[in-house]
């Protein structure tokens, strides 16, 4: 009887959870993969077949965007990591209590407005006839204007600076677990600054590090407006070839091939850095 | 002038100030050789500054320390030949034992080879020698203890720092540790610095204690001398139990002190002559519970060499060799005295009339500075 | 016997929701931005209190898109280009077809509305017929490109970095005629039709150094133009008549070749539920005083006779500076596009877009 109570309500506090992952996740996907293995033979008539990722291999504007898609993405997840380390090391170990709620404020600020919103700010700012490019004119240290919009760097930077609280926020709370006695320990046991980094600090941060930059690689990756946006002339990227095929080009079973290929290829890349770094899932996301 | 190499650690006019804190206040002292010293004082007494100051991670306002005889001011902590056991270990939890030892060894510059011997080394100076490939969370208390303590020894310390490492253990195990690591500082003969609150830890262990309070140092002596022979108030108080008085000096000549507790009780006690003390100035009276004899029938005593007292038994606190008695007195106050009880029909029970004395010798005077008004 | 009396009560509250619910009838439309200003809107519910109007935002491609995935649910009714219309309904089935008579088709511009009706019969039945039209074409800062005439002006190296064009088909369609060719015959061999892909595409791609950037929407095409950070483009006409009326200097210029005409259409989705409340829009936008209205907010011309004439004065103004009556004969209207054009255009605008200079 209490046994019978026990499982009934574990089934009930289960159900949501299952029902999300059997509606909203894996249905889905389920129907992505039919639709990827239709080929359109005539209009209203398809067959089964690999079509759809035999023209992703022999389409080489294809697969080089999803390269240069996965290679900018990790670009700037190191980038968000080298500047995130040292922000989250400040917030967890240096600042006072009373000032890591507001720095913490501070770096959510830029997720209260939209991807869009955001993206025309940079816009704003960098502009050939911008609030840069006019203060370098004002102050005299160019004479003619500059345009910083519409290359691979200012794409970089705006996706950084879009995904750095998602790394921050693993970081800090790995770290403000970490007892300042081993930080010391590490000093009086004859480490310079740098022993202690390499040897303790970032050890011990790994499970944070290797979560985050997996959650930053991720959204990088499967990001669209920022790259879309603030990109030049040859900057495409993987999910804007997706959009395409989706609608513009009405090819959704091309599109959802091109999905399902994003997708192995970022967990592919994930799977590889945890192997490089000799983590687990079990112990990075799900412990931070 | 003493031969400066006969100390691992001398401290002089040590003082660390944070705004208006006084948090180590003109501290001096000097640490022989291979000895095992204790401070003890209770928390907030400035201990834990003081420490952290030997081992670099404070920069004290003014003052000098010496580490074998030269100045370690200037000298960053990794580069102090001062090792610290931490409160709470602070063991690497990412790295096995063997990692964990070998660390300061390759901060060092040794080669591969000699860690290997030494971690080897040192694991079996500490009775462990099993353990190298071990993870931290798989050893227990002690051992964890254990390798935290090789961990510093395997560089080969002048002077091991020890933040009360042992309060994260249970009662039986604290009582095991104490005993090993008197034993392992035998064993090493490396100058011991053991920080702690608890005065049990600093009697048994310990060559040397000094008490400490409000950022300075109340006494320095051997376990011994802190316990018969306390300079001040504070220390009678802090180190051991006692039963505690407040009166004042109705007279007084060079060997002893008449005095008046506040209840109205006339009390004799032993003079010290550095005391200061003069007619009519405040006192406190300490007498040690295992001083007072507390008898059912009024034995012969002399009024000459004892304070005597009657009342009546309140309740018997039995714990073993260590059973004690409350007094409640004719004047209604609680006194405690050790007892002996031996389970026979002569044992005290609650309620029985009982006489206490206790020499004049055993009763401690010190000038009243205030420290037990509030209790 | 409460429990009998609560059940009652209960369902007479259903039957009056209900019922109520049946009373007012939802209009659901799928239409562009702007195509259904605030104040008509308003006006549209004074005059049919029981209809409410729920207007979703969106581009020809979105509306197939959104259409093709309900299998034309979800709304009743849309606005496609009127290009979009056949193919669209033969490969997906998302169109139902339009019973003219409920139409006051007799205020409609006749060449526009039998443009429409050929475009968009198919087995007899009408899928659709015109509201507004209007084109895509040039836009030139006069006092910095005086002589911007023609699509091939775009890669002058006179402008370069200066210029701006969307990677769309309608550039492909442009160059293609400033190239002497005509895409839309070329329709009809889909390996001619390649071939004349391949041959744009070279000379886009040699163009692309000339480009300033490739422009997404009308927000950051505004901003460019009206900065003097470029003195042309590629533009809609809307956009250029906006920025006319900020900046006298920037116009719409008509290429050459002629300007590519299109005419937004309305068309019944195949499983809409409101077809009364959609004719009673049809009709409604139709009025004189609602196309001025309409074409306030859209700068498009309505396809009604005298469409030109109720334009706003200050959209007017832009319009006669830009077109004369020769421009307006030799508009290219966009021809309907056949099954498989869109893929072979998209990998066509894949391949500029990953050629690098």
């Amino acid at each position: 009887m209490q046994s019978d109570i026990k499982r009934l309500s574990l089934i009930l506090l289960f159900a949501p959870f299952a029902l999300w992952i059997l509606l909203l996740i894996i249905l889905p996907h389920l129907g992505m993969v039919v639709l990827s293995l239709r080929e359109k033979v005539a209009p209203r008539v398809y067959e089964f077949g690999f079509g759809n990722y035999i023209d992703f291999i022999n389409e080489p504007i294809y697969w080089n965007t999803l390269l240069r898609t996965g290679s900018m993405s990790i670009l700037v997840t190191i980038l968000a990591l080298l500047i995130g380390f040292p922000i989250a090391y400040y917030i967890a170990k240096i600042a006072g209590r009373r000032s890591r709620g507001a720095l913490f404020l501070l770096c959510l600020i830029p997720l209260w407005v939209s991807d869009l919103i955001r993206a025309f700010g940079w816009i704003l700012l960098l502009r050939e006839t911008g609030v840069f490019s006019s203060f370098l004119q004002w102050s005299g240290m160019v004479s003619e204007p500059i345009e910083f919009l519409y290359n691979d760097v200012t794409v970089v930077m705006g996706l950084v600076y879009t995904v750095i609280l998602f790394m921050i926020v693993p970081l800090v709370s790995t770290l403000d677990g970490m007892d300042d006695a081993m930080i010391e320990a590490g000093y009086n046991l004859g480490g310079n600054g740098y022993t202690v980094l390499r040897r303790i600090i970032v050890p011990y941060a790994m499970p944070g590090i290797v979560s985050g930059c997996i959650v930053v690689f991720m959204m990088t990756a499967g990001s669209y407006l920022t790259p879309i946006l603030l990109g030049g002339k040859n900057s495409s990227w993987f999910t804007e070839q997706i959009y395409d095929q989706f609608i513009t080009r009405f090819n959704w079973e091309s599109g959802a091939a091109f999905g399902f290929l994003l997708l192995a290829f970022t967990s592919f890349v994930v799977w590889l850095g945890l192997k490089l770094s000799g983590q687990t899932l079990a112990n990075t996301v799900a412990k931070s | 002038m003493t031969n400066a190499q006969d100390y691992d650690l001398e401290c002089t006019n040590l003082m660390k100030h944070f705004g208006a804190v006084r948090a180590v206040d003109d501290v001096s002292f000097n640490i022989p050789k291979g000895s095992f010293f204790s401070i003890l004082g209770p928390s907030g007494c400035g201990k834990t500054t003081l420490m952290r100051m030997i081992a670099g991670f404070e920069n004290p306002t003014s003052g000098d320390i010496r580490i074998k005889g030269s100045s370690v001011l200037n000298t960053p902590p990794n580069k102090r030949n001062v090792k610290m056991v931490f409160q709470h270990l602070a063991l690497f939890p990412m790295m096995n034992v063997y990692d964990n030892i070998a660390y300061g060894l390759k901060c060092n510059g040794v080669s591969a080879g000699e860690i290997e011997t030494k971690v080897r080394d040192v694991l079996e100076r500490i009775a462990l020698p099993d353990v190298a490939k071990r993870e931290i969370h798989q050893l227990s208390g002690g051992q964890k203890q254990r390798i935290a303590i090789a961990r510093c020894m395997v560089l080969d310390p002048d002077v091991l720092l020890l933040d009360e490492p042992l309060g994260a253990l249970d009662l039986k195990l604290r009582e095991a540790m104490k005993i090993e690591l008197k034993l392992l500082q035998h064993q090493f003969n490396t100058t011991f610095i053991y920080i702690t609150h608890d005065q049990s830890e600093a009697l048994v262990m310990s060559d040397h204690v000094a008490i400490m309070n409000n950022g300075k140092f109340e006494q320095i002596g051997k376990p011994e001398e802190l316990y018969h022979k306390p300079d001040t108030a504070f220390v009678a108080g802090f180190v051991g139990d006692s039963n505690r008085w407040n009166g004042s000096v109705i007279n007084m000549d060079a060997k002893q002190i008449k005095v008046e507790t506040d209840t109205g009780l006339a009390l004799v006690c032993q003079r010290n002559p550095n005391d200061g003390l003069s007619n009519g100035d405040a006192v406190n009276i300490f007498v040690r519970p295992e001083f007072i004899a507390a008898k059912k029938t009024k034995t012969k005593s002399s009024k000459d060499t004892q304070n005597t007292m009657s009342g009546a038994v309140d309740s018997i606190l039995f714990n073993g060799a260590n059973s004690r008695v409350l007094v409640r007195s004719d004047n209604g106050q609680l006194i405690e005295a050790d007892i002996v009880v031996t389970g026979s029909a002569s044992d005290l029970r609650s309620g029985d009339n009982v006489n206490m004395s206790w020499a004049h010798a055993q009763t401690m005077c010190f000038a009243d500075k205030g420290e037990f008004d509030a209790k | 016997m409460l429990s009998t009396k609560k059940g009652a009560g209960l369902i007479a509250a259903l039957m009056l929701t209900s019922a109520s619910y049946a009373n007012a009838e939802t209009l659901r439309l799928l239409t562009w931005g702007s195509y259904a200003p605030e104040e008509l809107v308003q006006k549209f519910q004074e005059k049919y209190p029981d209809i409410t109007v729920e207007v979703t935002f969106s581009n020809n491609e979105e509306m197939i898109a959104k259409l093709r995935a309900t299998g034309g649910a979800g709304f009743d009714l849309a606005q496609p280009s009127h290009d979009r219309i056949y193919s669209a309904q033969l490969e997906y089935d998302i169109y139902k077809p339009m019973d003219l008579s409920k139409i006051n088709t007799s205020v409609m511009e006749d060449s526009h509305l039998n443009g429409v009706k050929a475009n968009t019969t198919i087995d007899g039945e009408v899928y659709a017929v015109p509201h507004q039209w209007g084109t895509s074409g040039l836009m030139a800062n006069k006092a910095a490109a005086p002589d911007f005439k023609g699509w091939g002006d775009l890669c002058d190296p006179k402008y370069a970095g200066k210029t701006s064009m969307r990677l769309k088909r309608t550039i492909l369609l442009g160059t293609a005629y400033s190239m002497g060719e005509d895409p839309f015959a070329a329709y009809s061999d889909l390996d001619k039709y390649q071939a004349l892909l391949d041959k744009v595409a070279d000379k886009l791609i040699e163009c692309k150094s000339n480009i300033k950037a490739y422009w997404k929407g009308g927000d950051d095409l505004s901003a460019m133009m009206l900065s003097g950070e470029v003195v042309a483009s590629e533009t809609w006409d809307s956009t250029a008549y906006k920025l006319y009326g900020q900046n006298k200097d920037i116009v719409f210029v008509p290429p050459e070749t002629g300007a590519l005409a299109w005419i937004d259409t309305f068309a019944l989705p195949r499983k809409g539920k409101a077809d009364d409340a959609a004719y009673k829009w049809i009709n409604f936008v139709l009025e004189p005083e609602n196309v001025t209205i309409m074409s306030g907010s859209t700068g498009a011309i309505a396809a009604v006779k005298g469409g030109l004439d109720m334009l706003p004065a200050d959209k007017k103004e832009a319009v006669t500076a830009a077109f004369t009556d020769a421009d307006i004969a030799n508009l290219k209207f966009f021809a309907n596009i056949p099954p498989g054009v869109e893929d072979m255009e998209g990998k066509t605008l894949e391949k500029i877009k990953a050629a690098t200079e």
